[in-house]
């Protein structure tokens, strides 16, 4: 019997797959069909900050508009209702969750102000998240701001995070950093328990009939596991941070991949939400049967075994890996 | 003696917090201005507050009043505690079952806001005529005059009525007392529960119909025993005023506010004496305290116990002394020998020789004012030696002379009395923020506390009018504010509008919302204001809110910041308290609304104290600047004279000569009234423009028309007239205008929304863009000008069976005052398109009925023949009713001419009285036609003095085919007047039935209607309606002869032209049934043609035209006109707070009904697709 367990910011898990920030968890029931099909621990979809102000604002907004216009209508809604706006039903899931799960719940937080990472990451712990995954959602479209600004908000949100909450915190990255290797060494620095790779950001789409920007989400495919698998083979080994690979993990092979890369845990969402949680125990028989039939006793033994450090092939994840695609490509083509 | 809360409310909640602690079942339904009680008492209910027994009384919406006071009847004879609230039309609908509940001697009390019982015309203000038409009913009645009154007799009558068995109407005056903010002492549960014997409410119960012990009430009665049982019951009525009077009595010793059945105020040596109920007899008390402390021996009898009237009890509260009394009514009894009140005192005088003189008058019809200079103006009056006797006080009589003379000049505000005057619009927020003033004053410092506020009858744009009183001493002054200490205009644009320094006091605060700063603001100004400013040494504040608000992210409510600037500079509490006191205000408020809310708020307060600035002002005048007239100098003498003075909010000034006897007035007047509203318009971009006229189409305004001319009539255009060709083949050579009217727009954007053209460049600019209306105004206003001039199309040259054609028709339904963005009226005003030349339009009470016809001006327009709409209002609840007797009118009417044609033909000849007899009216040409021969008739008929030629002229406009419509709202089609038009749907009538279906009660604030689909929030549905929206189209389906339609404009405006032709053209009776978007829903205006689309695709609103015709041709009937739900009713309702708001209040039974909802949309799908999919047959 193969052992599964991995060690991820300090938690102990039964399994890497843990399913990453999506509407997978949205309910309790969903968190505890999560759970019961073997997902070691759940990452929470993400509480947007400025998502819950632009909808208390909008509903405060559309219940007085139009009141004390008109003698007849003064309103327009019951004005006893309580509205219960805020974190407060994302503090409920966390509540609820724990009490229904023994798996840890990792809570994830986009926020936009300083008071408003701090005040929610100290509710979700309260709450009773076991971790929080800081989702730095950041698009920078200013001219004016240059790299060295966009990092420092990346350290300053973990810095303000770690200051206030004892659970363990984890950064979740964009993939486009001038040195991502850099950016992951300060953050590690700075007290990151987890290095999140990576964000994949929401990508719309442009609908030539209509002339519009087209809100569209597409699921992430295999191919999509490259990019974060270089860069956490790249890291393995150099930093203190767990590392967990996100985008792309749709296969038990998938899932080696990532350990052997250096991985912690492998996040899954698009599969599951493709064809449904029962693909966990899938995957992770998958896991098992693989290891086995490699002769893998652990987890700990495969994690980082083709990272950078451990692989046979350094160079592969630097420049040589496309000089070695060049020539195959010449060798079969050329004459 | 038990605490009891200070809290500052309106009479409306007093009266529901008595009622909802005393009833175990409440059964409502909404009417101005008594809807409030019911809300608050369905909110609390469905809060889990209990009443005085620990249970939590059941609040049942009925479908109307009638409704509401048979199930109320119902609960009372099965022995539960019931109540009902309502006024005016909702009291007449519940005088029959009165009666039935008095003579069976039943225990309840009805909460009545008093308000006028439409006449000559609506009117949703305050007077008697209500509760006095029930004066015949054998109800006890019961009057308050003020909010602390309310709350005090609302308990004292529940315990009289217990006791007596007599029922009790328990009222008090429509807004003025019942939308009144007062600082009151709340009666506390062990102050209700001492007051009501429970020995008295098992009694009631115990005469509750039960199997156990079963009786029989409601029998049929014969001329032998009838009478005498009506007279059994004497003893009951002889003991009431006693038993209310001990009432009154233990109250008194409970509570210490001691009221007598008459309640007598002033010298107790007094010669002249006002007898008087409401909220008229506390401006007569603070008249008389005026004249007292001048030496005059006057005094006022309040009554409070109006029925039974107790003549002993009357003339033992008068002085001795008394040598002259004159009972005011604030009713009308036209053709009586006086009105009630009067005609009660004189009675016992008559009956008791009493030796004091009595006259009567009538005063405060709909909510007019009753001020202390009427009230003197009447003790004046009384002082001559021939007092005028059935007098009026508060008008200009002109025409028969009733009205005394009132010297404006009295005024008796207290000088240790904040008063302050703040003019807003509706949607700034001024109104809110002044509820907040008042309870933060009134809650936080000793003074009391006083506010009212007053609205003008638009739905966008309104004016508001806020006055606040604050003071040391009690406030006795339920009247507006006479002379102001503070005034805050928060609008610019109402400089130029209205003439509002007059009632200011010298001294007094002067704050303005300016774009102009301090330095540059009194250049501004017109040279009237700069010279009242300067004459009564206003000190003078601005500041420029809404920058302020849109650094903040307010938006346009400027309510926070206002509130603060009056705060700050009013004295009324130490500036930095106040502050304080406002964010506690905010927190309190906007707290459950969420952090962001309370956030926004502070910050705007916080920003305000920096933008505000005093004007040091010179000594002199030195604007260049006139107030523009009302109206332009063109308009008709009608409109100079009478329309201009009501637009100018000096309507009260017109006397009665002025004004139509008979409520007729003209229409086509909303093109005078320049409100210019809007903050950005449209501006037109022909090289992208499409002319597909969907612009026009959706505006809620015809504020945005298009129109198709001759080239040669383009002379002379204005400099920025843009005109392009026109496309079509069908009219070759002409032009085609998009134009908007900038003054009248609203700028809600439905027309840059339905706008298909974007620039292929730059998409996000269209063939139609906004832009900020100010420096556009005056040529676009010119622009219009040109553009109406421009002819009209010859209505003969197009099949208007398109949405374009249909648009380069004349609107007849111009400028309303519909919320901007509003859902229903771009049907109206496509009816009035296509068939307004010859249509007659009965219009259900509700949102149509008032953007229809609430004066000063008239939508309803006419074309350069003087040929359009004509339009009536009934009632509520017989709309359907009301429009068939047009219909019968013209049928009978067409017979009686085709009659007279038929028997004259030696006259008009054959060939004329065939042509008249058979015309074809299915064409614009057709109808043209035949009015040219109507004319010809009329002609040859002018010099036969016969009396069938007399006859025949004044009906023979009957042979012109008449378009008769049927318009009103869901809470009209659905409930209130369903039996109604379920009868006139049935009857095989022509008639064409509009339903503008906003799926709420729109016009009353929200109330849920059997349109409400599940899971929608509402009133009444607080928690999400649970069950499904009724399928009225179904119904009327059912009968297989009525032409049935259900469009809605932003997902097919195609189709909804096409059910509107087919309508009219069906030769039977005919149903539409429009989605319409609506204020109500808590939407984006702006997107309510998307909701419209969204609704149509989630399947919640199916597309469909059921046509009997095609059942006789062999054909299916029904028709879909949209496709399966293809996407789920989740994306389309949750971007509505209707339905959001409840995923916010209870996420769970949102789901639920969500889940249920989901349901209904996909089986009423499936039942139609297969309707639709039946193999017909043709009928034989």
């Amino acid at each position: 019997m193969v052992d599964l367990t991995t060690t991820y910011m300090g938690l102990t898990l039964k399994n890497p797959i843990v399913p990453s920030a999506s509407p997978l968890s949205k309910s309790v029931s969903d968190i505890v069909r999560l759970a019961e099909n073997g997902a070691a621990a759940v990452t929470m979809y993400s509480l947007f900050e400025e998502q819950i102000d632009m909808e208390a604002l909008a509903q405060h907004h559309f219940l007085e508009q139009g009141s004390y216009s008109y003698a007849e209508a003064l309103t327009y809604f019951p004005q006893t209702i309580e509205y219960n706006r805020g974190p407060e039903e994302y503090l409920d899931l966390i509540r609820q969750a724990k009490a229904a799960v023994d798996i840890p719940i990792i809570a994830s937080l986009n926020g936009v102000t300083p008071g408003g990472w701090i005040g929610y990451a100290r509710m979700m712990e309260q709450a009773g998240a076991d971790a929080i995954e800081c989702n730095v959602y950041l698009i920078p479209t200013r001219l004016d701001q240059d790299a060295a600004a966009i990092e420092n908000i990346y350290l300053e949100v973990l810095k303000a995070v770690k200051a206030t909450v004892k659970v363990p915190v984890a950064m979740k990255l964009s993939p486009f950093f001038s040195s991502l290797p850099n950016m992951a060494y300060r953050l590690d620095r700075a007290g990151a328990d987890a290095l999140v790779l990576f964000n994949r950001f929401y990508q719309p789409d442009l609908d030539i009939e209509e002339l519009t920007v087209a809100p569209n989400l597409i699921l992430s495919q295999s191919t999509e596991l490259r990019l974060p698998l270089r860069w956490i083979a790249i890291l393995y080994g150099h930093i203190k941070a767990s590392l967990a690979l996100t985008t792309g993990v749709h296969t038990a092979e998938d899932i080696v991949k990532a350990i052997m890369a250096g991985a912690d845990v492998a996040n899954v969402a698009s599969v599951l939400l493709a064809q449904g949680v029962e693909k966990i125990p899938e995957l992770l028989s998958g896991l098992q049967h693989w290891m086995e039939m490699h002769e893998y006793e652990s987890v700990s033994q495969m994690k980082g075994a083709l990272s950078q450090r451990s692989c046979p092939e350094p160079a592969a994840f630097e420049r040589a890996n496309y000089m070695k695609v060049l020539r195959s490509w010449s060798q079969t083509f050329l004459p | 003696m038990p605490e009891r809360r200070i809290v500052t409310i309106d009479g409306n909640e007093a009266a529901a917090h008595i009622a909802h602690k005393t009833n175990e079942v409440i059964a409502i339904y909404p009417i101005t201005p008594s809807s409030n009680m019911g809300e608050w008492a369905d909110a609390w209910s469905a809060q889990g507050r209990k009443n005085i027994w620990g249970t939590v009384p059941l609040v049942v919406e009925m479908q109307s009043e009638g409704g509401a006071a048979g199930a109320v009847h119902g609960a009372l004879q099965t022995g539960s505690l019931t109540t009902t609230f309502t006024a005016s039309q909702g009291l007449l609908l519940m005088i029959p079952n009165m009666f039935k509940i008095a003579g069976e001697l039943t225990s309840t009390v009805f909460h009545v806001s008093a308000r006028t019982v439409a006449t000559h015309a609506l009117s949703i203000y305050g007077d008697h005529s209500d509760v006095m038409a029930c004066r015949s009913t054998g109800w006890g009645m019961l009057c308050s005059n003020s909010v602390q009154e309310v709350m005090d007799l609302a308990l004292i009558a529940q315990a009289a009525t217990l006791e007596a068995r007599v029922p009790f109407i328990h009222f008090f005056d429509g807004f003025r007392t019942s939308h009144e903010l007062n600082k009151i002492e709340e009666l506390a549960d062990e102050d209700i529960r001492a007051m009501i014997d429970d020995n008295l409410v098992m009694a009631h119960r115990a005469r509750g119909l039960t199997p156990e012990k079963p009786v029989v009430r409601g029998t049929a009665q014969n001329p032998d025993v009838f009478f005498q049982t009506r007279e059994a019951s004497n003893p009951y009525y002889l003991a009431t005023p006693g038993i209310v009077q001990a009432q009154m009595d233990k109250f008194a010793q409970l509570v210490g506010r001691q009221y007598h059945l008459f309640d007598y105020y002033g010298a107790p040596d007094a010669e002249r004496v006002i007898v008087v109920m409401g909220s008229a007899a506390e401006v007569a008390q603070a008249t008389v305290d005026h004249l007292l402390a001048q030496g005059e021996k006057v005094g006022v009898l309040k009554v409070r116990l109006y029925r039974p009237f107790s003549v002993q009890h009357f003339i033992d509260a008068l002085p001795s002394t008394v040598k002259i009394v004159a009972t005011l009514d604030r009713t009308k009894e036209p053709g009586a020998a006086g009105e009630p009140l009067y005609q009660d005192v004189a009675t016992a005088v008559v009956e008791t020789g009493a030796a004091f003189r009595v006259i009567g008058g009538r005063y405060g019809l709909a909510g007019k004012e009753f001020t202390p200079a009427m009230c003197k103006a009447v003790f004046d009056n009384m002082a001559q030696a021939k007092p005028k006797n059935h007098f009026t006080v508060g008008i200009v009589d002109d025409v028969t002379h009733t009205s005394l003379d009132v010297d404006p000049s009295f005024n008796i505000e207290p000088a240790n009395m904040v008063r302050a005057l703040f003019y807003g619009l509706g949607a700034d927020g001024t109104v809110g923020a002044n509820h907040n003033s008042i309870r933060i004053i009134g809650t936080e410092t000793p003074n009391s506390a006083q506010g009212f506020f007053v609205y003008d009858s638009k739905k966008s744009g309104s004016t508001t009018t806020s006055h606040l009183r604050f003071g040391p001493e009690a406030i006795h002054a339920p009247y507006l504010i006479q002379s102001a200490n503070f005034i805050a205009i928060h609008q610019w644009v109402f400089v130029e509008r209205y003439n509002v320094l007059p009632i200011a006091e010298k001294n007094a605060v002067f704050l303005l919302n300016s774009p102009y700063g301090p330095d540059e603001v009194w250049d501004q100004l017109p040279r009237s204001m700069q010279q009242q400013i300067i004459d009564k040494d206003l000190r003078f504040f601005v500041i420029d809110a809404y920058k302020v608000a849109r650094d903040t992210g307010m938006g346009v409510r400027i309510n926070t910041i206002m509130q603060t600037a009056f705060f700050a500079i009013s004295g009324v509490l130490p500036r930095d308290e106040a502050i304080d006191k406002i964010k506690e205000s905010i927190r309190k408020t906007y707290g459950r609304r969420g952090e962001a809310v309370v956030q926004q708020n502070f910050a705007a307060v916080d920003h305000t104290l920096s933008h505000l600035y005093e004007v040091h002002y010179p000594r002199q005048v030195t604007s260049q600047i006139e107030r523009p007239p009302t109206v332009d100098a063109s308009a008709p003498e009608f409109v100079q004279d009478v329309t201009a003075p009501i637009m100018a909010g000096l309507g009260e000034l017109l006397p009665a000569s002025m004004l139509p006897a008979d409520g007729t007035w003209p229409s086509a007047t909303t093109q005078w009234e320049k409100r210019n509203i809007a903050l950005e318009i449209p501006v037109w971009d022909e090289s992208i423009c499409i002319q597909c006229g969907k612009c026009a189409f959706v505006c809620p305004h015809a504020a945005i028309r298009t129109k198709v001319y001759p080239a040669e009539a383009l002379t002379d255009a204005p400099a920025t007239f843009k005109a392009m060709d026109y496309k079509g083949r069908e009219l070759p050579g002409m032009k085609y205008t998009v134009q908007v009217a900038p003054e009248d727009c609203t700028g809600c954007a439905l027309c840059v929304e339905a706008c298909p053209a974007k620039n292929k460049s730059e998409p996000r600019f269209k063939a139609l863009n906004m832009a900020p209306q100010p420096p556009l105004r005056f040529a676009e206003r010119d622009n219009f000008a040109y553009f109406i001039a421009l002819p009209e199309l010859d209505r003969t040259l197009i099949q208007p069976n398109n949405v374009k054609n249909s648009q380069m028709l004349q609107p007849l339904f111009e400028f309303s005052g519909a919320c901007s963005g509003c859902g229903e009226t771009p049907y109206v005003k496509l009816v009035s398109q296509l068939f307004g030349d010859r249509a007659i339009i009965a219009n259900a009470t509700g949102c149509s009925s008032i953007y229809g016809a609430n004066l000063p001006t008239t939508p309803w327009s006419v074309n350069k023949e003087g040929r359009g709409p004509a339009w009536s209002n009934s009632l509520f609840e017989d709309n359907a009713e009301f429009g068939l007797g047009f219909r019968l009118t013209l049928d009978k009417q067409s017979e009686f001419a085709a009659e007279l044609v038929q028997g004259h033909r030696d006259v008009l000849g054959d060939e004329l009285a065939d042509a008249l007899l058979n015309a074809e009216q299915a064409t614009e040409r057709g109808i043209m036609e035949q009015r040219a021969r109507v004319a010809a008739v009329k002609e040859r008929l002018a010099n036969v003095g016969e009396p069938w030629a007399r006859q025949l002229t004044t009906v023979v406009d009957s042979l012109i085919k008449r378009s008769v419509w049927i318009i009103g709202g869901d809470g009209w089609a659905y409930d209130i007047g369903y039996g109604g038009l379920d009868h006139v749907l049935a009857s095989g009538r022509k008639v064409n039935v509009l339903v503008l279906d906003t799926q709420v009660y729109s016009n009353t604030g929200g109330q849920s209607s059997k349109a409400t689909p599940r899971a929608a929030v509402a009133r009444f549905a607080a928690a999400g309606k649970p069950l499904p929206k009724k399928d009225l189209g179904a119904i009327a389906m059912s009968y297989g002869s009525i032409y049935v339609a259900q469009v809605a404009m932003g997902a097919s405006d195609a189709q909804t032209v096409r059910a509107f032709l087919e309508a009219e053209a069906y030769p039977g009776p005919s149903l539409i049934i429009a989605y319409s978007h609506c204020i109500a829903h808590g939407i984006n205006m702006t997107k309510g043609l998307d909701q419209q689309k969204l609704a149509v695709d989630s399947g919640a609103w199916p597309l469909y035209r059921f046509n009997p015709l095609l059942a006789e041709q062999g054909r299916n009937p029904l028709t879909l006109d949209s496709k399966a739900p293809k996407i789920p009713l989740r994306d389309y309702i949750y971007n509505e707070t209707r339905y959001s708001a409840l995923v916010r209040s209870d996420e769970e039974r949102a789901e639920m009904l969500l889940g249920l909802a989901q349901a209904d949309v996909e089986k009423r799908w499936r039942q139609y697709e297969q309707l639709a999919t039946i193999p017909s047959t043709p009928e034989k």
